[in-house]
């Protein structure tokens, strides 16, 4: 631990051998750790189309809640799981299928007629029927479903951020 | 900055001052590359804490999610077949080392006065470190797993008196083995076993503290520094030990076995190969005599190896005195060698194809004519333009795989019919890691053998393997029934063979007849 005794000419030597073996079993272990925690799975791959109710039965600029039924893989199990979206109809005959959830912490908003705006009920975030921010400490936009229309049959794909959609 | 840190935790803790002791503590001069063993089953420990908890990190111990978790572990996670791969290794590592360390402290006689409690504390680790094993063993909740468990469990309950309570603790209540059991071995595993390991390691090396590491007969030098003389010969004893296990976790796949199945009667059950000899030992007590061989034996052998200290009380440490005690050694060694070798030379082998129903093996008939294997290899690592079935689980649905299989295999695929896509389909995603390569080691002529069954619909009135009807006689085993010849002439004229027989006659083309034939004499069980 302190400087080479004369004694021991080859302690330099001896401890630098086993700080560096050390090291590399160390390195041995950490590195394929760090690809185990932080590599996520292999087995990803984009969301199936799911049908979600019909463009002919919402209003036009009247959000909706659409519940509808997804699979989804969860961890090591596949899960089939009811989702939701607020659903706007637009002027011109095509729809925007917004996440409900809030781009700030998470929290599940819901539509406020009284007010014309999705409201988050944690942070008081606000949002247009754009899903644009009005107000409050949300980040971004609310987030989209891709949309895909099948006949007047409503397809939901992947969600992605606003300015990606 | 850094030494005025180092002062105030040092001022604070006494951490420094504390490893430093630990570090120049005085042993005899004559230690040396023998009393590495110790340094090494402390780290092996270490290491299957910290693979095991990396496992736990992505595994849901229940019956119910165990076998799905860990097939996710190893076929989703980058790193998991070799985080895997480390703790199995590890575990039989550790089992080697520690009966290494033992050997050691045998032959050097360190285990005498006063390292007697030394000696008794590490027998009871040796015990611990079998109990890891025998726990652990159940926890991938294969058919390996349970029906290892479901044999364990068994010896358990016939324990005089005790055995309805033991079998109860084993959350075994009725028997079974299920949800209660699997929570109690994980328990074990994860909670109890490691914290009483822990405390008595450190007990162990505290004592190992307090007497001093055991001095040779003669000591003619001065004692040394623990550090860093012998830290480096343990350090580079560990280091070789981990690169050992670190290419044994690459290099050797471990396979994870089809979900526990309590009906799956075709199993043979076999334990961890550090128990085999305690299984041998069982066949050669029969009877009420059983109870000599699951108990009476291996209780007085640990007893006695409990109480070495107390049975060899000569003073003597030097080898040539201590004759007696090594023929003691050595006759156990052989003992135990050739009861595992004899229990190995008896493990059956079973070839990966020989539970497919015909369906099935006319689905790897399909995978090679539409010339599959072109980007999908089944053997461990091999790396061809699509995903490596050996290495991954094929989660898809099943008509995403029929379109798949249609598109993708281009001309070869062009004659395969719908209904046999499908059941390549189906079959694709039940291979395991134990049957995945039969996907290119099964012999083609059996499976040229199964296509000209299925194209005859044999199974209309046959059993293989539990598919089919039975209104004919049930096919598994026929080869050992019957032989190649009467076989054929079979075909050709059931009638003269067995009268009365509504089977008709089968008039097979040449290459078809010696497929079917092979197909048939390859059912011997």
């Amino acid at each position: 631990m302190k400087s080479p005794s004369p004694e021991e000419p080859r302690r330099g030597f001896l401890i630098a051998s086993i700080n560096g073996l050390m090291g590399l079993i160390t390195a041995a272990l950490a590195l394929p750790s760090a690809g185990y925690l932080l590599g996520g799975s292999k087995a990803k791959r984009p969301a199936d189309w799911v049908p979600a109710g019909d463009l002919t039965k919402l209003e036009e600029n009247v959000p909706e809640q659409v519940i509808f039924e997804r699979v989804r893989r969860d961890g090591w199990k596949t899960v089939k799981e009811k989702a939701s979206a607020w659903m706007v109809k637009t002027a011109d005959k095509q729809v925007v299928a917004f996440s409900p959830v809030c781009t700030h912490l998470g929290c599940a908003v819901s539509w406020d007629g009284s007010a014309k705006s999705f409201a988050c009920p944690c942070h008081t975030s606000s949002f247009g029927t754009d899903g644009k921010v009005l107000s409050g400490p949300a980040p971004r936009a609310l987030d989209r479903f891709a949309v895909k229309l099948d006949g007047s049959t409503i397809l939901l794909g992947e969600i992605r951020p606003a300015d990606k959609a | 900055m850094l030494n005025q840190v180092r002062a105030w935790v040092e001022e604070r803790t006494g951490l420094e001052s504390g490893i430093a002791h630990f570090l120049n503590e005085d042993i005899p001069a004559s230690s040396g590359w023998h009393q590495v063993f110790g340094s090494m089953a402390l780290f092996m420990f270490l290491v299957q804490v910290f693979t095991g908890i990396m496992m736990a990190l992505n595994y849901a111990p229940t019956t119910a999610e165990a076998h799905s978790s860990l097939r996710y572990i190893l076929t989703e996670l980058t790193a998991g077949r070799l985080m895997r791969g480390l703790h199995h290794w590890g575990a039989s590592m550790m089992i080697c080392i520690v009966v290494l360390h033992m050997v050691q402290v045998f032959l050097w006689g360190a285990y005498k006065k006063p390292r007697e409690a030394t000696w008794m504390l590490g027998v009871v680790l040796l015990l611990l470190t079998l109990g890891f094993g025998l726990t652990g063993y159940l926890l991938p909740w294969d058919n390996r797993a349970y029906w290892g468990t479901v044999v364990t469990t068994q010896i358990a309950a016939k324990a005089p008196v005790m055995g309805p309570y033991i079998l109860t603790l084993l959350g075994s209540e009725d028997g079974q083995i299920g949800a209660v059991t699997f929570a109690r071995f994980y328990a074990a595993h994860v909670l109890i076993l490691p914290a009483v390991t822990a405390l008595l390691v450190f007990l162990h090396v505290y004592l190992v503290r307090r007497h001093g590491v055991a001095p040779a007969p003669v000591e003619t030098a001065p004692p040394i520094k623990f550090y860093p003389r012998q830290v480096f010969k343990d350090t580079v004893a560990i280091f070789a030990m981990f690169a050992l296990l670190f290419v044994l976790a690459v290099a050797v796949r471990v396979p994870l076995g089809k979900l526990a199945d309590p009906n799956d009667v075709s199993y043979i059950p076999r334990p961890e190969w550090y128990f085999l000899f305690l299984f041998q030992v069982l066949k050669y007590f029969e009877g009420p005599l059983e109870i000599v061989g699951s108990m009476v034996l291996p209780g007085i052998a640990v007893l006695l190896l409990f109480l070495t200290p107390f049975i060899d009380r000569g003073k003597a440490i030097a080898l040539r005195q201590r004759t007696g005690a090594i023929g003691v050694l050595v006759l156990s060694l052989i003992g135990w060698g050739a009861l595992t070798a004899a229990a190995l030379s008896t493990t059956p082998h079973r070839d990966s194809w020989k539970g497919f129903t015909a369906e099935e093996m006319a689905a790897i008939g399909t995978f090679r004519q539409a010339a599959c294997w072109q980007c999908h290899s089944s053997t461990p690592g091999d790396s061809r333009p699509g995903p490596n079935l050996a290495d991954i689980a094929v989660l898809r649905e099943r008509d995403w795989l029929v379109a798949h299989f249609k598109q993708a295999s281009g001309p070869a695929g062009q004659g395969v019919k719908d209904l046999r896509w499908r059941q390549l389909a189906t079959f694709l995603p039940k291979l395991d890691d134990e049957n995945v390569e039969s996907l290119h080691r099964t012999p083609q002529s059996l499976v040229s053998g199964a296509l000209v069954y299925q194209q005859n619909n044999c199974g209309a009135c046959h059993q293989i393997n539990g598919a089919g009807m039975k209104s004919g006689p049930p096919l598994n085993g026929v080869a050992k029934r019957w032989d190649r010849k009467w076989m054929e002439e079979h075909f050709l004229d059931p009638e003269s063979k067995s009268p009365g027989t509504i089977m008709p006659a089968y008039k097979f083309a040449p290459s078809d007849m010696t497929a079917m034939l092979d197909y048939m004499m390859s059912l011997t069980d």
